[in-house]
């Protein structure tokens, strides 16, 4: 039998677990599924499972080990690394149908939700009882816990609260066995190996998360934020270093250059301070004497490296106001340039001085604009690399650039990648960054949960068939974006 | 198939570093060590266990030795390495991260941050600790309450394998989702799935200020009332702990940690919700360290946090209906703490004591840190049920094909 019927002859074993209106085998139906949120990498899904329960996820991944066929878990399909791209000779099992929040417990400060539960909604949830889930991706709106756990998620404030790995006491997976399996729970330090810590951030590639208790926080008592503008991307970086070096922790320190505050300004008029070469945010949380001790520090530093203008916000209006324009900087740039690719990278902080000097130079070289918008708190770039699809070879004098950027960040001993995940996008870098012995031992301990290498085959780790290929650009908005449910980080 | 002999061995061995046949001392959890080799540095640790694959030789690694007999023992172990040579500081200050080798002393590594202002924001629950040793129990103390336990403070890390290749996952920056995150496996396994031999952590700027706020009761529901206050409130602290020694009162410590006039305001509002609360200014020297003495038996749980202080009350009182005095204490802010047993208690009673600990929690765990060999020669279960132990088994597997790095420390007897 061909691949294709294989999968054709799993059909009614399927419907017989998820129900007729589980399973999608019509084109038109299957075509929406055909990438995640990096729409230049597309596959029609041989099949796609609904599933709306764990019992259910069991059998369809029983049935796909029973036979051999790979399997690709789908959340909301926001991941940015083409980790849910389906495959033409698999099951896609997505979990948009297990939507349910099943406890909110405030005693023991934990949620219990299913894998497809927006993350936002933790938050909703929580928020009366004054609690709140601290991830908070960009794509918070829209983005499932379950691809959260996928990807070890962060978001702007991870710079103080951690990743999505730091708020995970209990998870229940699907194995690439099918077999359900209870890890953790509402305690902390589940016994064993620390299964839950690297399955966070594999990718799907390990199993299927089907349920999730997560730890809930106490909404901090104060919230305050500032923004500072300075000449140059030089000035703010030695802010950003002074404020680190005093021992303040923010919550968060984002900032956005020249290029991406012009982007802002055109798309939602965010009024940053004229003439700003600069702009950071600087984001305190905590208890109220803290945060107004802390304030008043991070305004003189700021001060002190060259900031012509500071604006302080202390209430909600007023923070949505200046976050305005950093959050809406990858979008914006859509007005300002006809294309452009989205690049993730991590230097250490002292080398962004240095590693933005070489992303302007590098664009200087190539004609190739560059907008900098990056969490500098933990030295997270996000380069947009704008170039214009209507002229030849422009898309591949972008993506050479958006690959120099890559190299980079390995030469000043960053990563390839601080949010986004490697998925198929960067599957090919890996070896820029781990030596063969290391891919051998993430192979190893891979195979160990997926013997058969059925679960997400061919990402995360690379594989000679896929690594001759290179990745495209982006063109214009992210649906979600342009649809107004999603904010760009 | 024939062996080679003791002392072709001990050549073979000898030409990668200096190897000795064990003494008394080199035992784990009772179980006699026969060769000890302390390689010069993490090149030598891998050609020796290179070597030692060769040989077939069960390996056990060692730090100071500290935490030697925590966990089962060992099935068999022809061989300890010694990591005291795999040792070494590089930090990069600026970028709050530091990279250290496995032997080197966990106080001297603190020592040096220290001294640029900085910490890595795990106490040191086991003086004489090595950073090996620290990471591979995974001991986490007070602090983990803000900032986690020891591995999520762990960005990157060097693993020599079970035939000695070196293998390496995450990286020096804090932010980084590039492969699997090794290290969090590798944290906590009792050195049954590889050698460590370098640690890069994150780091935090030292605090400005501190504050440790304490009050004292007779009664857990009264402590167990304080600490969901402590919840409720808004105060953020460092550290929760309790301490209830097997004779005489509870007492709560809270650890504010910030700015001069932060922590000032936060103490007083800690103040408010406990009674007859006194404040003082630093926290005392062993404050950090597992209840009991050296010989007492070690246990750890961890349970929902509104669990914590019933638990304790009933493991108290059921070591007091079996005459022995039972000890809590660790993070009541994290639900993870330790008891000790007193030595002496026969073994049947700890069993007992273990079992009544586990079957009396809705949910949560509780395990055998450390144990005389005579409890583990009676049958002592050092770590109850281990949901995903068969995943556990095939990562054991996959790492360790021949199940010979540190045998039967470890859960269901990996
Ligand atoms: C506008 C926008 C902004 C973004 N901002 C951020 C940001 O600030 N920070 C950040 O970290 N990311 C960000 N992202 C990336 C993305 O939103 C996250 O990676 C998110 O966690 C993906 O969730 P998802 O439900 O969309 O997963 P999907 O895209 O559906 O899947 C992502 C991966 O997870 C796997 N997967 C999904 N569900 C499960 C499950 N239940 N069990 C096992 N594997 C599963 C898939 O196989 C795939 O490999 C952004 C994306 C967009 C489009």
């Amino acid at each position: 039998m061909s691949q294709s019927d294989t999968l054709h002859a799993l059909v009614p074993d399927l419907r017989a677990i998820c129900g007729d209106d589980g399973v999608l085998t019509d084109t038109a139906q299957r075509r929406t599924y055909e990438s995640d949120g990096i729409t230049y990498h597309a596959e029609l899904p041989g099949v796609v499972v609904l599933p709306t329960t764990p019992e259910q996820v069991a059998g369809v991944v029983r049935l796909c080990a029973e036979h051999g066929v790979p399997f690709v878990p789908r959340g909301s399909g926001t991941g940015l690394s083409a980790g849910a791209l389906p495959r033409a000779d698999g099951v896609l099992i997505v979990t948009s149908r297990m939507r349910r929040i099943i406890e909110i417990d405030i005693p023991n400060e934990r949620a219990v939700v299913e894998p497809g539960v927006f993350n936002l909604d933790v938050t909703r949830a929580a928020a009366p009882h004054g609690y709140y889930y601290a991830p908070d991706p960009s794509s918070q709106q829209v983005c499932s816990v379950g691809g959260n756990i996928a990807e070890n998620s962060g978001g702007a404030h991870c710079l103080k609260y951690g990743f999505t790995v730091n708020h995970v006491t209990g998870l229940q997976i699907v194995t690439p066995q099918g077999e359900l399996v209870e890890l953790g729970g509402k305690a902390a330090d589940a016994p064993g190996y620390d299964l839950i810590g690297a399955f966070i951030g594999s990718e799907g590639t390990l199993g299927i998360a089907t349920r999730i208790t997560v730890r809930l926080l106490r909404s901090p008592q104060k919230v305050r934020t500032l923004l500072a503008a300075f000449d140059g991307m030089d000035a703010g970086g030695r802010a950003v270093s002074a404020v680190i070096g005093a021992g303040v922790l923010p919550a968060a320190i984002e900032m956005m250059d020249a290029l991406a505050i012009e982007a802002a300004e055109a798309a939602v008029a965010c009024r940053y301070p004229e003439g700003a070469g600069a702009v950071l945010i600087v984001e305190l949380d905590g208890p109220a004497a803290e945060v107004d001790s802390q304030f008043e520090q991070v305004t003189r530093l700021c001060r002190d490296e060259g900031a012509f203008e500071l604006r302080s916000a202390d209430d909600p209006a007023e923070r949505t106001t200046i976050w305005k324009g950093r959050k809406s900087a990858f979008a914006a740039v859509g007005r300002i340039s006809p294309a452009y690719i989205v690049q993730d990278g991590v230097v250490p902080r002292t080398a962004l001085g240095e590693v933005l000097g070489r992303i302007a130079a590098l664009s200087a070289e190539s004609g190739i604009r560059v907008a900098n918008v990056f969490h500098a708190g933990d030295g997270n770039l996000h380069p947009l690399v704008l170039f214009d699809d209507a002229e030849p070879g422009a898309g591949d004098r972008a993506e050479a650039v958006s690959a120099a950027i890559l190299d980079l960040c390995i030469e000043a001993g960053g990563s390839i990648t601080g949010e986004h995940g490697v998925g198929v996008d960067k599957v090919c870098h890996m070896p820029d960054m781990f030596g063969p012995d290391d891919l051998a031992a993430m192979d190893r301990f891979r195979r160990a949960f997926d013997p058969q290498g059925i679960a997400n085959p061919e990402k995360l780790l690379p594989t000679p068939r896929l690594c001759g290929e290179r990745p495209g650009a982006r063109k214009g908005v992210h649906p979600l974006v342009a649809s107004g449910e999603a904010e760009l980080f | 198939m024939a062996y080679p002999s003791e002392s072709t061995e001990q050549a073979a061995l000898a030409a990668h570093a200096p190897v000795r046949a064990a003494t008394a001392a080199d035992t784990a959890a009772g179980t006699a060590a026969r060769l000890v080799a302390a390689p010069a540095d993490a090149a030598a640790a891998s050609a020796l266990l290179g070597e030692a694959a060769r040989l077939r030789l069960s390996v056990l690694p060692r730090g100071n030795g500290t935490k030697i007999d925590w966990g089962a023992p060992p099935r068999s172990c022809d061989l300890i390495i010694d990591t005291a040579a795999l040792s070494g500081i590089d930090h990069a200050a600026g970028d709050l991260v530091v990279r250290a080798g496995a032997g080197t002393p966990f106080a001297e590594l603190r020592r040096v941050l220290a001294d640029a202002g900085q910490r890595l924001s795990v106490d040191e629950v086991v003086p004489g600790s090595t950073v090996g040793g620290v990471v591979a129990t995974g001991v986490s103390g007070p602090r983990r309450m803000q900032h986690g336990p020891v591995r999520d403070l762990v960005i990157g890390m060097t693993v020599l394998g079970h035939d000695g290749v070196a293998a390496s996952s995450g990286g020096r920056v804090v932010k980084n989702v590039a492969g699997y995150d090794l290290a969090k496996v590798q944290a906590g396994a009792l050195g049954t799935l590889g050698l460590i031999a370098s640690v890069t952590f994150r780091l935090h700027p030292v605090p400005p200020a501190l504050r440790v706020v304490r009050a004292e009761s007779d009664d857990p529901g009264a402590v167990g009332a304080w600490a969901a206050a402590l919840r409720r409130s808004q105060v953020m602290p460092t550290a929760v702990e309790l301490d209830w020694p097997g004779g005489g009162p509870l007492s709560l410590r809270v650890l504010l940690e910030g700015t001069g006039q932060g922590v000032a305001e936060r103490a007083d509002a800690v103040a408010a919700v406990l009674d007859g609360a006194k404040t003082e200014d630093a926290v005392p020297a062993d404050w950090a360290r597992p209840p009991g003495g050296p010989d007492d038996t070690l246990l750890e749980f961890a349970v929902p946090l509104a669990e914590v202080l019933p638990t304790a009350a009933r493991l108290h009182d059921a070591g007091a209906a079996a005459g022995a005095s039972v000890a809590v204490k660790g993070s009541a802010g994290c639900g993870v703490l330790y008891a000790a047993v007193p030595a002496g208690t026969a073994p049947d009673a700890v069993q007992r004591l273990l079992l009544l600990l586990r079957d009396g929690m809705a949910a949560g765990s509780a395990t055998v840190r450390r144990a005389h060999p005579d409890l583990h020669a009676a049958g002592l279960e050092v770590w109850g049920e281990v949901p995903g132990l068969a995943l556990m088994r095939a990562v054991k597997s996959g790492c360790d094909p021949d199940h010979r790095l540190s045998p039967g420390r470890f859960a269901g007897g990996l």
